[in-house]
């Protein structure tokens, strides 16, 4: 996907604009923060009930679940190559293949190379963020193999003529009902409608034929297993099953720290994901898929492939960040986020927008490449307080701010400006005076106003506000004068 | 009890009545209340852009000029937050430094928290004939657990009727100096808080941290609202706002 991540500032602007964009925001902020709190609220209280009727009172609390979430993914990344290890050993005893890609390019390549060895020539695909990282939709198309998205989502946009998503699991949520009316009137020919399931029903009608006709299935993967050497899938559309069993061939694109040790593991982490995401106690899909098709099976795929991608995330195993690589693209950081939730993700320019976007942008494709990411946030920890596995997103932002402040990637005018300011912060006498005479220059500049309307120092602040005028002399003042020394 | 008051540059240089609120609070609790001289700010903004070399020598200023105190006092979650969650984590390779720096944490504490949980207060000082709606700040809330305190303390002000907003605990967009380097979005973020604390009909909107509160203040204002007024909890908990008397209701006299 072609970045445009140092374009962010700019792009606010627009998205601030955007009437169409702002009512779908506001809608969809609703949905996914109230239905996630209500699915917490239901599960604490369903966990007291149980205690209670169990007579103990050491209820498992929501709480309680993301710090076992928590440690179970810090396990993995703790050993991350021995855990890879073990879950290529078993998948290749179930009789999968298992590739290993160092980035976007060896992803694309490995795919390409797979489909040719299979005479393939059509690909059907469920949603993978990965297949986005590796901008693999264009590799296949000029390699001669069609790509056909079968999310109902990801297969709008891609009809749309190849918009990327703007949510990592709600891919159109920037989009009306009527730009998907009128986008299936023109690509389907068909009347015009704007009842959901009949539009549904359209898109299932044209996905049909490819679902029948491909020859390779290609899906992302939600977890590893090591111990089974499988893939668990986590969707809400059938199309997930239809991609990994009709093809005689299926491709499982994933990160390398998708692992899970157990399939108990996977339990705790389906606790988690569902209600994190969507407020769901658990997806309307939930697949594992482990070796390719028995003798006894009546379907599946005769051939199946892991494609394991690094493309930056062994980088982040170095302590700072290495808390990242516990995400398990759940969404709920970029649902509580009020900057996502003013803007919409494609401001952020790349694959994953929200909190988590912004320290994965960085650290995957360079920190000089998204200088406003890490600085878009008011840190107010709302994307941490919801995460299922308790990734604390201000802090590595504010460790992404320090990297840009130690590499001098900072513009000058704010390098001086945060320089004079420490500089006075540690000369009390000359701080005092200085913070009494700014007093008095705001109290000018509100001319005998309360607040002050253009503030050419930081024309930032008045653009969308006031700046409240001060009261006067400065609190430190008035106690000397009123209390004396 | 000796109490040294963090009054924050904010406060000191904005709106100085926070602070004299809340040395009257803390003072009719009971507390021998100093303000040392020599405090200017406790770096947070060095450390939220990434400049941790500043952070460190303001930590180890304030960690200076405030000890010896029973406790440390702020009218403000997030000071509060930063002096105690994040003066440890700067100074943990410097040995001499991290048992000052935990020490200072463990006896700091926001205002109505210390109000609450340390002096137990059951009677404040302050009117208010109308109703307020409490806007959470983000460090107190999910740094330090600030969302009752409050609460509790304005329930004890005669007159005071608190109406909850929806998204009462969102972020009101300030984010320090994100207000500056992302001025519309921040404005934009402002704009869905003031609409949430009209939509409860309240008098004012009352918060325990400033920049939330110039924030809120500045977009009301640019909107139109004139009415609506923005107070400090300490304010109104202590009676005194910024023309020095009791916080009311009404909009400009």
């Amino acid at each position: 996907m072609r970045q445009q991540s140092m374009h962010f500032a700019a792009r606010v602007g627009d998205r601030l604009a955007d009437v169409k964009l702002q009512a779908n925001l506001k809608k969809a902020k609703g949905k996914f923060v109230d239905m996630r709190a209500a699915a917490v609220r239901e599960f604490d209280a369903d966990a007291a009930a149980c205690a209670a009727a169990a007579g103990r009172d050491d209820a498992v609390t929501f709480a309680a679940l993301r710090d076992a979430g928590a440690a179970i993914r810090s396990k993995v990344i703790d050993d991350l190559d021995l855990w890879l290890e073990i879950f290529e050993a078993k998948a290749k005893a179930s009789g999968a293949t298992v590739l290993w890609a160092r980035n976007g390019e060896e992803v694309c390549a490995h795919t390409i190379e797979i489909a040719r060895r299979h005479g393939i020539s059509k690909a059907i695909k469920s949603k993978s963020m990965l297949s986005e990282e590796a901008d693999l939709n264009a590799a296949l198309s000029a390699a001669g193999v069609q790509p056909v998205e079968t999310d109902l989502g990801e297969y709008i946009l891609q009809i749309a003529g190849n918009e990327p998503p703007s949510h990592i699991i709600a891919p159109v949520i920037h989009k009306t009902l009527d730009e998907v009316a009128d986008l299936f009137a023109r690509e389907h020919g068909k009347p015009r409608k704007t009842d959901i399931p009949a539009l549904t029903r359209e898109a299932r009608e044209a996905l049909r034929a490819h679902f029948l006709s491909a020859g390779m299935g290609i899906s992302g993967g939600n977890f590893l297993i090591a111990e089974t050497g499988g893939v668990a899938l986590v969707t809400n559309e059938g199309n997930g099953r239809m991609v990994t069993t009709l093809p005689n061939v299926h491709v499982v694109i994933t990160g390398i720290e998708k692992i899970l040790p157990t399939l108990e593991d996977l339990a705790t982490l389906l606790r988690l994901l569902p209600r994190s995401a969507t407020g769901q106690t658990i997806s309307n899909y939930v697949s594992l898929l482990t070796g390719t098709k028995g003798a006894a099976d009546p379907d599946g795929p005769e051939h199946l492939y892991f494609i394991l991608v690094d493309n930056g995330r062994s980088s982040l195993l170095e302590d700072d960040f290495r808390a990242m690589l516990r995400c398990i693209r759940c969404g709920a950081c970029m649902n509580h986020c009020p900057v996502y939730q003013t803007i919409g993700g494609h401001a952020y320019g790349w694959v994953y927008p929200g909190p988590m976007g912004s320290v994965l942008t960085p650290l995957f494709t360079g920190i000089e490449r998204a200088l406003d990411l890490p600085q878009a946030s008011t840190l107010c920890n709302q994307c941490g307080s919801v995460c299922p596995v308790k990734i604390p997103l201000p802090q590595l932002l504010r460790t992404l701010r320090e990297r840009q402040v130690t590499r001098q990637l900072r513009p000058r005018s704010e390098r001086f400006g945060l320089k004079v300011w420490a500089w006075l912060a540690q000369r009390p006498a000359l701080y005092a005076r200085a913070a009494s005479y700014f007093a008095r220059y705001l109290g000018w500049l509100a001319g005998g106003e309360d607040r002050i309307r253009v503030f050419a120092l930081a024309p930032q602040w008045t653009a969308g506000r006031d700046l409240p005028a001060p009261q006067g002399k400065t609190f430190r003042e008035r106690w000397a004068a009123e209390r004396g020394r | 009890m000796r109490v040294a008051l963090f009054v924050t540059c904010l406060v000191d240089l904005m709106r100085p009545s926070i602070g004299f609120a809340t040395a009257r609070l803390l003072e009719e609790a009971g507390c021998e209340l100093v303000v040392p001289e020599t405090q200017t700010c406790c770096g947070q903004p060095a450390y939220s852009s990434g400049n941790r070399a500043a952070a460190r020598q303001l930590a180890k200023k304030v960690i200076g000029e405030f000890a010896g105190f029973d406790y440390v006092v702020a009218p403000s979650g997030s000071c509060a937050e930063h002096i105690r969650n994040a003066y440890p984590l700067l100074l943990a390779d410097e040995a001499d430094w991290l048992p000052r720096a935990q020490e200072l944490a463990a006896r700091t504490f926001e205002l109505t928290d210390f109000l609450v949980n340390v002096l137990h207060v059951d009677k404040v000082p302050g009117r208010f004939a109308g109703s307020v709606t409490y806007h959470d700040s983000c460090s107190g809330l999910r740094g330090l657990g600030i969302r009752e305190q409050p609460r509790a303390l304005l329930a004890q002000v005669p007159g005071l009727e608190l109406r909850e907003m929806a998204g009462a605990e969102e972020c009101c967009g300030f984010g320090g100096a994100f207000s500056v380097k992302f001025g519309e979005l921040s404005a934009a973020i402002a704009a869905r808080k003031c609409g949430n604390l009209r939509a409860s009909g309240a008098d004012a909107v009352v918060g325990g941290d400033l920049g939330c509160l110039l924030n809120i203040e500045g977009r009301l204002r640019r909107e139109g609202d004139l009415k609506t007024r923005v107070l400090h909890v300490a304010e109104v908990l202590a009676g005194v706002d910024g023309d020095g008397e009791a916080p009311h209701a009404g909009g400009a006299n």
